[in-house]
Order: structure tokens, then C-alpha cells, then sequence
């Protein structure tokens, strides 16, 4: 039996469906404005000498320099190692968090969310004060007889880390939590009851449920990472050099645009091909979740 | 398969002020199958997650056959458990879920798929092996539940509400099959319920819990027929508690001294149906609805209390008839009526 619509309805249906859609103009306004638009300029930048005319010359100066490579392996070594100890860090505290009592949750929640409300520029000085050769914890260190000397905790790799992860923690516990808090109690209790021990429940099944959360939030730890400035500059006292130091030098010493448009294309490209690594390692992940399940 | 018996002496918990558990003992006999039955906070589901290990008893003991499982930490227990909402693992498939807890054990893998899919044919889900549970309806998971609490041959089952997610039909089937799963496994199983039908349809034995205390413990028809407690009479059904001398001997005429339980369903309104040895009730009656198989009369005693009486439509040819507002006697016969113990009015 073939109906025939009411034009009147399939109207509203129209209009609604169009006022919906409508609410999400002026971020996408934004958007285009702030994000979009810069990037072509960059891109239209990074083919031009100083004088405004075209060129490649850029592409050859950038890419030939040794300063370049060296600076996109400090990035890649910087995001990494903060992915990485966020995972290491981040997920037992997760779990930690999701297994305590709802109130006591909350209240640790607050302790490691307060980080978030402070400035990032105070934090890093923050950090400057305790990891310096005569900070409070080279002080307590060398006091208590621990170590003889003073050990190189700042303005180096380990400093700017240090400093990356303080700030990326939270951001990377959020999903995870999240993603563990909505694991039904019962599924724990049921695995449990059919003979697993604890490291196996882990293993499981609180691990391929929160992966989608770790994911989330390894992400998120990437893209803030990748591009990370105030962290490396006050942290890493010149010696560590990452893309975004590199672009801010180019940019305030040499005033040269088209070769920071470059490197900044380069972020830009670096960052692509992470998230479509992300992606694919993830598909990987879950097919193999399902295959490890089988028996 | 040998089953064992459980045991729980004098088992006390309390959340904070709020008793969940007083002083609860029960013996549960090797492939018994035992229903808890009470009202939501009654007790039921902390003594059953208290068996299980998820919940710790602040005193008292618990035993599987004679091993003391008190302290024994819930993955050591070897006890079968369905959940109310059936805990299926959402990330593995239907196969997957059944054989994981054989996978735990390092059964070879190949042995652990045959026994996972011979216990998936026991419970009529041949062929869905490798569906997602997402997938399923709620009678599917129900069953994938009751086939992965059952494929590493625990010894003792426990069943927390696993059929009050489904609809009423389909409820009626699983009490059946789970009972049937039961005759042929005769694992001793701690079901679950506040539905008292459910729990006559499918138990041997039935404790009902009110208050964190168990009130009875019986066979389906004693529980039903001979309730010890007010509540117990109440909680099973449309009972009516009769006060002193509201009721009269059908041969004697002489009032009863006792708080009396009669049944909706055991009154007659023919005398002859019952025989001299009965109690009557006299009264007006206040109203009157037909619900298909039978009609329910309320009957206003002339002490004022209102009395249920349930008729068969079979035998209730003058029922259509009835004005409210009618003087009327219901009969019982004696063997229906039940003098409560201790009971007052």
C-alpha cells in the first residue's frame, strides 16, 4: 500500500530538520575564520620570499637543514614520551579512581583537576622552582644524602617532560575515567565469579572496555603535545628544540615567514599522520580484542 | 557433576544503621533449588552477593559441603552466577562469553569452543554462536547468562531476578526451561525472585525474606497454604486476614477465636460445595469485577472489614447477577482455612 505524504508535514519535518542544523552556523563561522583561513595563508606564506614573490626556495631551505630533522625528532621524542608515560601513569590512576567510592572519586577528581585552573606558564615556573640545581627537591636530595650531587632535573629532555606530563595528565585521565566509571559493576563481579583473579579482570575486561577512552585521550595528548611551546622554551634552556620552539626562533630572530610557514606545515602534516596512525592501530586493536576473546 | 550443600549460619550485615541481614541461617540440601522470595529490601539479593563473595558479612558463616567459604575471595568459590541484567561481556561475542570462563581455567582451546557450543545448544541457542550480544534479544541473553554460569560445571548456581527484565510470555518459558536445566543438572541453585509465582512454579524449597530475616522457610503449597506470619499469608497472594469472630462455623454456627487466612480462591458461595465442615462469612457486598478466568467480589463483613472472594467463572453462574449492596455468605472448607500462629489482627 503506497501512502501519500502530507507536503504539509514533510514541510515541518524540513523545517525542523534545517532549524537544527542551523544551530551549528556560528561554530562553524568561527571555525572557518579561525582555523581554516590562517591555514591557507600559511600555506600561501610558505610559497613566497620576503619580497612577495614566488618560490619553492623555502621548501629547499627548510627541509635540507639538519635543524629541521633534528627538531621534528625532539617533537616526535617529546610527544611520545609524554603519550607514553601518560598511558603508564594515567591508566592505574584511572583505575584507581573508578574502583574508590563515588565521594571519595570526586574529591580526588578535584585534586587532579586543579592543576587545570592555573595558569600553564605558572605551573612551568612552578616546576623551575622544585627541579632547579638548587630547587627544593635537588635540596632535599643532597640533604638527606641520597645523591652526592645535584642531579640535572631541568633544562634538559627530562625537565621539559616532566613538565609535559604534569600538564597532559589530566587531560588524558578524563576519557579513561570516563570510559571506566561506565564499565557495569556487574561485569566485574561476573568475570570474578567465573574464576578470574583480579590481574585477569584487568586484562579482560577492564582494559578492552576503557580502550576506547585511552584512546580519546592519547589524542588528545598528541595534539597538545605536538605543538607544545611554553613547556620546551622555559624547561628545556635552549636545549631541547622541538617544531614549535624552532618556528617561534625562525619567526622572532630571522623574521622569516615563508620558512615558519614551512615548518608549521610540517606540524601540520606530522599531526595528520599521527591521527591516521591512531586510527589504523585502533581498527588493529579491536579486531584483535574480538580474535583474543574467541576461544 | 556432584553438587554441594550450603550452609549459612547466622549471617549479620548491616549498612550502617539499616539492617540488610539479621541473623539469617539456612541449610540448602546438595541439588536442592531454593527460592529467596520478598519484597525489594527485604535481604534477598545482600544474602545472595554475601554467597557470592561480593558482599562481606559483618558476622556469621558460610559453607560449601563443609568447607568454610566465609573469608574465600568470590574467583576461588566455583559458584555459577546470572546476573539481574545478565553481565554479558559486550566486547566479546555470544561464544566468547560462554567459554571464557573455561578459557580462565586453561581448558585447550579447542575443547573449550565444543563445550561452550554443546552448552549453547542445551539452552536452544545453537547457531548464534558467533553473534554479537548486541545483538541479541532479551531472551537470547538471558540464555547465553544461564549458558556461561553453567559450562564450567559449578557445583552451586546462584540466580539474582534473571527473568524480571523479560516480558510475561516469555518469563513463563524460561521458568519452565531453567527448571527443566535443573531436573537434568541438579546443580544446587539459589534463585532469586520477588514474583510469588514464580517462585511456586520452580522452587522445592522457599524461604521468604522481609526485613532481612527469613520468615518461612517451605515447600511451595505449605508456604502458600500454611503461612506461618501475617506477612508470609500476605506476600503469597490474595489472602484475607479474618479477625476473631468474624467467622462462624458452618455446622455450629459458633465464632471463631483465632485470626483466621483464607484465600480469595477457597471461598464457594454455595454451601453445598463446601459441607458442613467450614467457616462462613456473612456481609454486604461492596463491589464486583470480572477478570476472565474468575470474579472478584469484595465483601464488607459486619465488622466492617472487607474480604476478597475469588470465584471460578466456571462455577460462578449467579455472579453476573450480584448487586453490590446485596447481603451475602462466602464458605470456606476447613481444610482452607489456616489459623495463624501468634497472629494478631
Amino acid at each position: 500500500m503506497t501512502v501519500v505524504r502530507d507536503p504539509a508535514l514533510a514541510a515541518d519535518a524540513r523545517r525542523e530538520r534545517r532549524f537544527f542544523l542551523s544551530l551549528s552556523l556560528p561554530a562553524l563561522f568561527i571555525v572557518g575564520l579561525a582555523a581554516i583561513l590562517p591555514i591557507l595563508w600559511i600555506i600561501r606564506q610558505s610559497f613566497l620570499t620576503t619580497a612577495g614573490e614566488y618560490t619553492v626556495g623555502n621548501y629547499q631551505k627548510v627541509l635540507s637543514s639538519g635543524l629541521t630533522w633534528s627538531a621534528l625528532v625532539t617533537t616526535l621524542e617529546l610527544s611520545l614520551g609524554t603519550l607514553a608515560a601518560c598511558i603508564l601513569l594515567g591508566t592505574p590512576l584511572a583505575l584507581a579512581l573508578a574502583s574508590v567510592r563515588p565521594r571519595l572519586a570526586n574529591v580526588l577528581m578535584a585534586f587532579v583537576m586543579l592543576p587545570l585552573w592555573t595558569s600553564i606558564l605558572v605551573r612551568t615556573y612552578g616546576w623551575l622552582v622544585l627541579l632547579r640545581r638548587d630547587g627544593l627537591i635537588n635540596a632535599a636530595l643532597t640533604g638527606s644524602g641520597l645523591t652526592a650531587e645535584p642531579l640535572p632535573l631541568v633544562y634538559n629532555f627530562t625537565g621539559t617532560l616532566i613538565g609535559m606530563v604534569h600538564y597532559m595528565l589530566p587531560l588524558f585521565l578524563l576519557p579513561v575515567y570516563a570510559a571506566m566509571r561506565d564499565i557495569d559493576p556487574n561485569l566485574i563481579r561476573a568475570a570474578a565469579s567465573m574464576g578470574a583473579t583480579l590481574r585477569q579482570v584487568i586484562r579482560t575486561v577492564i582494559m578492552p572496555l576503557s580502550a576506547g577512552g585511552i584512546f580519546s585521550g592519547s589524542i588528545i595528548v598528541l595534539i597538545y603535545a605536538i605543538g607544545f611551546f611554553i613547556t620546551p622554551a622555559v624547561l628545556g634552556g635552549g636545549k631541547v628544540n622541538p617544531l614549535s620552539t624552532r618556528i617561534e626562533r625562525t619567526l622572532s630572530t630571522f623574521q622569516d615567514w615563508g620558512s615558519a610557514s614551512v615548518l608549521g606545515i610540517l606540524l601540520l602534516v606530522l599531526m595528520a599522520l599521527i591521527g591516521v596512525m591512531l586510527l589504523a592501530a585502533r581498527r588493529l586493536v579491536a579486531q584483535n580484542t574480538v580474535e583474543a576473546s574467541h576461544a | 557433576m556432584k553438587s554441594l550443600a550450603i550452609t549459612i549460619e547466622s549471617v549479620h550485615k548491616a549498612y550502617g544503621s539499616y539492617v540488610a541481614l539479621d541473623d539469617v541461617s539456612l541449610d540448602i540440601q546438595a541439588g536442592e533449588f531454593l527460592t529467596l522470595l520478598g519484597p525489594s529490601g527485604s535481604g534477598k539479593t545482600t544474602l545472595l552477593m554475601a554467597l557470592a563473595g561480593f558482599v562481606r558479612p559483618d558476622s556469621g558463616k558460610l559453607f560449601l559441603g563443609d568447607r568454610d567459604i566465609t573469608r574465600l575471595p568470590p574467583n576461588k568459590r566455583d559458584i555459577g552466577i546470572v546476573f539481574q541484567n545478565y553481565a554479558l561481556f559486550p566486547h566479546m561475542n555470544v561464544l566468547a562469553n560462554v567459554a571464557y570462563p573455561l578459557v580462565l581455567r586453561k581448558v585447550p582451546r579447542a575443547e573449550a569452543r565444543q563445550r561452550a557450543l554443546d552448552t549453547l545448544a542445551r539452552v536452544k541457542l545453537d547457531g548464534l554462536a558467533e553473534r554479537n550480544v548486541a545483538a541479541l534479544s532479551g531472551g537470547q541473553r538471558q540464555r547465553v547468562a544461564l549458558a556461561r554460569a553453567i559450562v564450567f560445571e559449578p557445583r552451586v548456581m546462584l540466580m539474582d531476578e534473571p527473568l524480571s527484565a523479560l516480558d510475561k510470555n516469555l518469563r513463563e518459558t524460561m521458568q519452565y526451561e531453567i527448571r527443566r536445566l535443573h531436573d537434568h543438572l541438579r546443580i544446587t541453585t539459589i534463585y532469586v525472585t520477588h514474583d510469588q509465582r514464580e517462585a511456586l512454579i520452580m522452587s522445592d524449597r522457599i524461604a521468604v525474606m522481609n526485613s532481612g530475616r527469613i520468615q518461612q522457610i517451605d515447600t511451595p503449597q505449605r508456604i502458600y497454604d500454611r503461612p506461618s506470619t501475617r506477612f508470609v499469608a500476605e506476600f503469597m497472594g490474595e489472602a484475607n486476614i479474618v479477625a476473631p469472630g468474624s467467622a462462624r462455623r458452618i455446622d455450629s454456627a459458633e465464632a471463631s477465636r483465632e485470626t483466621l487466612m483464607i484465600r480469595a480462591e477457597s471461598f464457594h458461595l454455595d454451601a453445598k460445595l463446601v459441607g458442613g465442615d467450614g467457616v462462613a462469612l456473612e456481609g454486604i457486598l461492596r463491589a464486583k469485577a470480572f477478570r476472565g478466568e474468575n470474579w472478584l467480589l469484595t465483601l464488607a463483613l459486619d465488622g466492617g472489614q472487607e474480604v476478597l472472594v475469588c470465584i471460578p467463572a466456571a462455577l460462578a453462574g449467579g455472579c453476573a447477577e450480584l448487586a453490590a449492596g446485596q447481603r451475602m455468605t462466602a464458605y470456606a472448607p476447613a481444610a482452607k482455612v489456616h489459623a495463624i500462629p501468634g497472629a494478631m489482627a
